[in-house]
């Protein structure tokens, strides 16, 4: 048996071989473009058909790939040009426009002229240009998960298989299923979807359940509202994700799969559904899987937009036509899941590691990371940071490291506050919590989670009343409505933060307001509800002075909170003659005042903060007050000639 | 959550008749069916009205009200009908701390329509999303689809501008 697998993959490679150095004609130069959501925003779309256009059709032979996210997201768009047998390595270039495209492919693909001033860096260490490993963050990163991404064609299944993709299924194939169990046990890898459960014990569970049938599900539903990494792999490497399902697949003896995409992510429904197509006809999914006896097959199913659905019996009810309201937890899923089958859940990171360990074996995969959590994380990025965008680091790693030397700290010379980790059910720390290494456990101890590796960093002017108010808000909206608590509790909470923001409630509230997240967590079925109360609890416990200067003040101490704050002109910084603001505001608020100077309506106003943006930044006149019994007496207006 | 949906067209309901007449081509009477069917039924008639959800009910031979329950429950499905254009505002962590809520006050303003509403003109319709992952460029904004980042309220006037000029051109030269 195991002889005709090999032979079969063997086959099987040098025909994508052969196919992808046709398709690439191993000396003409290669285009690609990130055209991941991320770009397409940035217009990659735009700058991708300048590109084809400048190429004209006498170089339709020139390749021109769609590559997904390269993970420097704050350069979009990103164009990676290479040009094999030339002098240098494959160069990446930043903010690139249609016009820089145009320059790029006359300057360089025809010509040799790289165009240093557009260069974010070379994607290889060489002698002669500076790479994007050089820079100070890759000392911190390690790729493992993300090491595909923006690297291959994502629509191009030889591609993958042309670097060696589903090799680790192939092997994984000759070995006996336990086996595999055993050598992801052995590698230590626990699920990247929030918890951190055993990846390996999970599959044993499900392995050793008395079953006729078994079901696996990737859980790609990524509901954090501040998280993309998932579909980042989803849209830009989809095959080592399908990959990694075929293998916990044979290990754990399941017959079907799914992979649970929410619909808010259309793009990466096409690809993974293009992705699943090609392993198809490559005989990777399907009977009989590069000649075993072993047969399995995915299919996609939309997620609805419920961020509950992302909890694994939720998801399941979902799956199976139901509101998707999560269930007691025991039976596990692993034992009792999806119509009543042992069924597998896991995340899109735990099964995008799985080939990767496969392939360089649990060794090498446990030598990386911390004695209590083998690998590394992927974290998006993201609020006020210079470095928006993806990246991988081994666990263990500073969150200090991650914001101040990948993220490139604070833009605009602004002062760290908090970072808030894990989304919905994670919290915010502050600055004294920097220096923790990043685990599971050392988060979960400092009132934080590791949830789904959302990343937002907040600066001075966020104020964490109301960021707490904003993750309540969202749990209290997704809440399924099952446990009274959860579903009554959060109303509660949500209406006291409400007060707080307003400068309407009183200290002792900070005591009930406590309680009740301590009974919430206490009282809830799933963990929806269980970490729930956490980004209020964390900024209580960090960020306590602030909830007293809403409430005993009224004072919003970073001058967010709309009832609590006001715009106020200036006058002696406010130049008579000119009315950049009078013009811009968008609901006619402000006036010129008796002496010239403008004036704020404050009963107009509504604090959109466009005239801070028009006012010329050397008057720079236009300031928040709070509290608002700080805002001097209104000017009234001049009198008409 | 929802105001009472408008009244049904003639259009839509030729599009509602169409789609229960095929759905056993398309679909098994299976209970897991459903919300396939419902997201189909979405793309095919734009929202889901009345008649839709109980010819879907009927169909799957379950009750009405598991249909409507399952309708409420996800934030996908809609029961007023789609704007010539969809806005949908992101309200993810990193738009919101980017000023997400003034940009959606703004559509608020301009539209006068709440979320999840459509205008009367059936020329726009406001609702938000959750992270769009493209966090590097909040506050984000999805117009039909595209996304569209840096929002001011300015831009937001810049936008429906554009819309306006598009509509007198078309009807100028029709
Ligand atoms: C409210 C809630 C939302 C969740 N959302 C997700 C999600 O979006 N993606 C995910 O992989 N896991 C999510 N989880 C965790 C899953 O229940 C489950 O633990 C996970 O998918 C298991 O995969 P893993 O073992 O690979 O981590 C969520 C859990 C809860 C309680
Ligand atoms: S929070 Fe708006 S795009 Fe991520």
């Amino acid at each position: 048996m195991s002889s005709e697998i090999a032979s079969a993959y063997q086959q099987l490679k040098e025909t994508s071989q052969s196919r992808w150095t046709d398709l690439i004609q191993g000396d003409k130069p290669v285009i690609m473009v990130g055209t991941a959501t991320c770009g397409r925003a940035a217009g990659a779309l735009d700058v991708l058909e300048s590109i084809r256009k400048t190429l004209g059709d006498d170089h339709q032979d020139i390749p021109v790939l769609e590559v997904g996210c390269i993970g420097h997201c704050y350069a979009e768009p990103l164009v990676i040009i290479a040009k094999p047998g030339g002098e240098y390595p494959p160069l990446l270039y930043g903010y690139v426009t249609p016009e820089i495209a145009q320059l790029l492919v006359r300057d360089y693909v025809f010509g040799e002229d790289p165009s240093l001033e557009f260069l974010l860096g070379a994607m290889e260490t060489n002698e002669l240009l500076p790479s994007m490993n050089d820079l100070p963050r890759s000392t911190y990163e390690h790729y493992i998960i993300l090491e595909n991404c923006g690297r291959i064609d994502p629509d191009n299944i030889d591609h993958y298989i042309a670097t060696g993709g589903y090799g680790a299924l192939a092997k994984s194939l000759q070995m006996q299923p336990e086996n595999v169990v055993e050598e992801i046990k052995k590698s230590g890898l626990r699920g990247r979807g929030g918890a951190g459960f055993s990846t390996g014990a999970k599959w044993q569970i499900c392995r050793d359940s008395e079953s006729d049938y078994k079901y696996i599900i990737c859980n790609a539903d990524e509901g954090d509202p501040g998280a993309f990494m998932d579909r980042a792999i989803l849209e830009s490497d989809p095959h080592s994700l399908i990959e990694g399902i075929v293998i916990a697949a044979y290990a754990a003896g399941t017959q079907e799969g799914y992979v649970y995409i929410r619909a808010e992510y259309p793009l990466a429904v096409q690809r993974v559904t293009k992705a699943i197509e090609q392993a198809r006809q490559s005989n990777l999914l399907g009977d009989n899987i590069v000649g075993s006896n072993f047969s399995f097959d995915i299919s996609v199913f939309q997620g609805s937009g419920a961020f509950v659905c992302g909890e694994e019996t939720a998801l399941i009810a979902s799956i199976e036509g139901r509101a998707g309201m999560p269930h007691h937890r025991p039976p596990f899923p692993a034992v009792n899941g999806l119509h009543g089958k042992p069924t597998i859940i896991n995340n899109v990171k735990t099964l995008a590691s799985v080939p990767r360990i496969i392939d360089r074996g649990a060794d090498w995969f446990s030598g990386i990371g911390l004695n209590a959590t083998k690998g590394t994380t992927v974290f998006a990025l993201a609020g006020k940071i210079t470095n928006t965008g993806l990246t991988e680091v081994p666990m263990g790693t500073t969150l200090r490291d991650v914001i101040f030397e990948i993220g490139g700290g604070i833009p605009e010379g602004r002062q760290f506050k908090a970072v808030q980790i894990g989304g919905p059910s994670g919290g915010c720390l502050p600055e004294s919590a920097l220096d923790l290494p990043i685990d599971f456990d050392s988060l979960r101890d400092a009132g934080a989670m590791m949830g789904s590796g959302g990343m937002v960093i907040l600066n001075e002017d966020d104020c964490m009343v109301d960021v707490a108010r904003y993750f309540l808000e969202f749990t209290q909206n997704e809440s399924c409505g099952k446990c009274t608590v959860c579903r009554l509790g959060t109303k509660q909470m949500l209406n006291m933060l409400d007060d707080i923001t307003k400068g309407e409630a009183k200290l002792e509230d900070l005591v009930t307001l406590e309680q009740l997240a301590h009974d919430i967590k206490a009282g809830s079925l799933c963990n929806l509800g269980k970490t729930a109360p956490n980004p209020v609890l964390t900024t209580l416990r960090y960020f306590r002075d602030e909830y007293e200067a809403h409430i005993h003040d009224k004072h919003c101490p970073a001058r967010r909170c709309y009832n609590l704050m006001a715009y106020y002109i200036l006058p002696e910084k406010c130049q008579r003659s000119c009315d950049a603001c009078v013009g811009t505001c968008t609901v006619e608020a402000i006036y010129q005042g008796k002496t010239g100077i403008k004036v704020i309506d404050q009963d107009k106003c509504v604090k959109c903060n466009t005239c801070v943006e028009a006012c010329p930044p050397q008057y720079n006149a236009i300031t928040r007050i709070s509290p608002l019994s700080e805002l001097p007496e209104a000017m009234p207006p001049m009198e008409k000639k | 959550m929802t105001d009472f949906p408008p009244e049904i067209t003639k259009e839509e309901m030729g599009k509602v008749s169409l789609f229960l007449s095929n759905i056993n081509s398309t679909f098994s009477k299976e209970r897991s069916n459903l919300i396939p069917i419902l997201q189909e039924a979405q793309n095919r008639i734009g929202y889901l009205p009345h008649e839709a959800m109980l010819g879907i009910a009927e169909f799957l031979d379950i009750p009405d009200i598991d249909v409507y329950s399952v309708v409420t429950f996800y934030n996908q499905f809609r029961l007023n009908p789609p704007g010539k254009h969809s806005i949908r505002v992101c309200m993810g962590t990193a738009c919101h701390v980017g000023g997400g809520t003034v940009i959606m006050d703004a559509w608020k303003r301009r539209l006068g329509i709440d979320k999840r509403q459509t205008t009367p003109d059936r020329e726009f319709d406001l609702d938000t999303v959750a992270c769009v992952g493209c966090c590097a460029m909040a506050p984000v904004t999805v117009i039909d689809e595209e996304v569209q980042g840096k929002i001011s309220p300015t831009r937001v006037d810049g936008i429906l501008l554009g819309y306006q000029i598009e509509r007198k051109k078309e009807s100028q030269s029709s």
